[in-house]
């Protein structure tokens, strides 16, 4: 018995040791950890700390690793600031970057200019990767494009015919009104009138009065949490009968929590699985319901743990090394994580085939295949 | 357009006008008594509303249930603590610096408000979301065609009328009000005349920032939502107003209120391209107001202070 101690001590202290002999390796995190879309921001911060806590935990990772976490607001200045603040630090090898869109478009300019690779783990606008050709830049989730592809068929599937569409005149906003209206014209949609609101706006109600006259079946929302949380929340004020259709950035527990009961049968699509359906997502929740953290992970973190692992790999392997890291991640082809194969495209675009649609059943984001509207318990328009 | 949706374009309207007319009549007051602009006008109406849900928070945390007992507290709470933070703010800020250029007290005034919101923001729990604010008056509805009228709505526009007559009653018919009118027109002569001209100065800035509470927990109620931040677009939609009224004329900031909540409907509901641009439309109109008649539209008659 005191002989199996000693080993266990042994063996403990044998498995501690080499850490100490380890360089430090620095990566950024940068998300929006304050301000309204913050929870998301949180959650892709505590997934790829998750990320780098497992790895340092591992004996044989040739380098321990730090994460250096900086707040972008989900604003394009604040963001310009961080990124240079990060780029500019020779300290730091890669980083994992951006939550929002027009948060991101800002910034790819910083990373080619210090040749810092990043991986974008939760914008989704095409143009971030694909109206550039920055050897910096890498995405793993996938962009809006297929997401409104899939939404409109989707969408029209259900025999919907008649859509209002509101939209924040961001990148982000425009470029969903852009993709969803030409996607829906080929599925046979019909687009009765279309609103540009600004993204801080408090009163939707001329809005929702003039969408009432046009009696859409469907309200298309494209925006982040807070003003999806306070459009449903007007419409209900004003008696606009439609169901509420939403983009990826309003799947998030915040949207639920901001709006309560009124949340129901909200629709809403998302690149990739939720992370219980991805293929590492089981090992990825036990392990971050073990680290205790006071946020969710919500629906980006997957892919923030999945940039992040990708890119401590590839330093694991080539070395603390801004060029040679870059050089590495551009090659990167059908690499296993936690939300499936990752291949970048000759614009280092993850290519995302799978699309998710969510519906909010009883005060949660459930997948449409397993939700009571799909098995025809529940109607999303009431009778 | 359908009769209906005609009267639901009018209420969304009149609604606003009445959270702007209350903003407005604080900036008016102010400019009445002292020939000040205070900037941090906007953040005390966003004080007054996270008062308001830090009491209703805590209430209902403690096991209050009745709505109407969380609603008074709420309310009480947060006129009364904004009273005070805008006699004080009057007291340390404005007053000394009463021979000094105008200018210095709008921007004294304009970094307290900084210091109010960002205050807020970093000592309020998660103050840099969104906050749901708690329903509580009686939800339901009455349909009549395509308009409907919620009832906690008409309550709230109830309410705020029933405060702009109120601040009307005091200013005409108490002896404060006569002595905030006096000191209005002459501070000088009203001393003379034995009016406590401090006294009423703090008076008036309380009167202001209660109504600045007020449509503060108005607003939240009306939106159901909250932020850090929302007071600054409505601190300069109240400044508007009370300018394109008359700076100085209490009538003049309630019919600026109602005006800009009728420019902003009719930008998003009757011009052509998108509703994105009605702030632009609204404000643009208020430029065209202020070049045509620069002292409002209903100025001072009286010419004293040329």
């Amino acid at each position: 018995m005191r002989l199996a101690t000693l080993l266990i001590t042994v063996m403990v202290a044998l498995a501690t040791l080499p850490a100490q002999g380890k360089d430090t390796v620095r990566i950024a995190f940068i998300g929006p950890l304050t301000g309204g879309v913050s929870a998301n921001g949180l959650g892709g911060r505590n997934s790829a700390d998750l990320a780098v806590r497992l790895r340092n935990a591992d004996a044989k990772a040739p380098y321990t690793y730090e994460l250096v976490v900086l707040d972008d607001e989900c604003k394009p200045n604040v963001g310009v600031q961080v990124a240079t603040k990060a780029a500019a630090d020779n300290g730091i090898v890669a980083g994992v970057t951006h939550y929002c869109s027009t948060v991101a478009m800002a910034a790819v300019d910083v990373y080619r200019k210090f040749g810092l690779p990043v991986i974008v783990w939760g914008a989704v606008l095409p143009d971030i990767t694909y109206a550039n050709d920055y050897k910096e830049v890498h995405r793993v989730n996938g962009t809006m494009i297929n997401q409104n592809e899939a939404a409109a068929r989707f969408m029209t599937g259900l025999r919907f015919k008649r859509w209002a569409v509101i939209h924040d005149t961001t990148d982000y906003g425009k470029g969903h009104n852009k993709y969803f209206s030409e996607d829906l014209a080929r599925s046979g949609g019909q687009i009765l009138g279309t609103f540009g609101v600004t993204a801080d706006q408090q009163d939707f109600s001329a809005e929702l009065t003039k969408i009432k006259e046009l009696k859409p079946e469907v309200i298309y929302f494209a925006g982040l949490t807070p003003v999806g949380v306070r459009i449903r929340s007007q419409m209900d004020k004003l008696g606009v009968k439609a169901v509420f259709q939403g983009t990826s950035g309003i799947v998030s527990d915040a949207f639920i929590e901001g709006l309560g009961p009124l949340a129901e049968g909200v629709v809403a699509f998302r690149e990739g699985a939720p992370a219980e359906k991805l293929p590492g997502g089981r090992v990825f929740l036990d392990a971050y319901t073990k680290q205790k953290y006071p946020d969710d992970p919500e629906a980006y973190g997957p892919f923030a743990f999945a940039a992040a692992t990708l890119i401590m790999d590839a330093i694991d392997k080539v070395g603390p090394d801004r060029r040679k890291v870059r050089a590495e991640l551009n090659r990167t082809k059908d690499y296993d994580s936690v939300v499936g194969k990752i291949t970048f495209d000759d614009h280092r675009q993850n290519a995302v085939p799978l699309i998710t649609r969510f519906v909010v059943q009883d005060g949660k984001w459930v997948v449409w295949e397993d939700s009571e509207y799909a098995s025809g318990k529940r109607a999303l328009v009431k009778k | 357009m359908d009769p209906g949706l005609l009267a639901q374009h009018v209420f969304n309207g009149l609604m606003l006008g009445v959270i702007y007319a209350l903003v407005a009549v604080g900036f008016t007051l102010f400019f009445g008594v002292l020939d000040v602009i205070k900037f941090s006008h906007g953040d005390v109406v966003m004080l007054g509303a996270f008062t308001a849900l830090a009491v209703s928070v805590g209430l209902t945390g403690g096991g209050v249930t009745s709505s109407p007992l969380v609603l008074a507290a709420m309310l009480v709470a947060a006129i009364a603590s904004m009273a005070l933070v805008g006699a004080l703010l009057a007291r340390l800020l404005v007053l000394p610096l009463r021979r000094a250029p105008a200018i210095n007290v709008l921007l004294i005034t304009l970094m307290a408000g900084t210091v109010i919101r960002e205050g807020v923001r970093l000592f309020y729990p998660q103050g840099s979301n969104p906050k749901p604010f708690p329903r509580l008056l009686p939800g339901g509805s009455s349909e009549l065609g395509a308009f409907t009228l919620r009832h906690d709505s008409a309550i709230l526009f109830a309410v705020g009328v029933l405060a702009i007559v109120g601040v009307h009653l005091v200013l005409t018919r108490t002896r404060l009000g006569l002595a905030i009118r006096a000191v209005a027109q002459d501070p000088e002569t009203a001393s003379a005349m034995g009016i406590p001209f401090t006294a009423t100065v703090l008076a008036t800035f309380a009167i202001g920032s209660a109504l600045a509470a007020l449509a503060g927990v108005v607003n939240g109620l009306y939106y159901s939502e909250i932020s850090f931040n929302l007071g600054l677009l409505l601190g300069a939609i109240g400044f508007s107003a009370a300018v394109i009224g008359g700076l100085g004329n209490v009538y003049g900031a309630i019919l600026g209120g109602f005006l800009f909540a009728a420019l902003q409907t009719i930008g998003a509901v009757a011009l052509p391209f998108a509703s994105a641009y009605k702030d632009v439309f609204a404000f643009a109109v208020v430029i065209v107001v202020m070049a045509i008649r620069p002292a409002g539209l209903l100025a001072e008659r009286s010419a004293e202070r040329v």
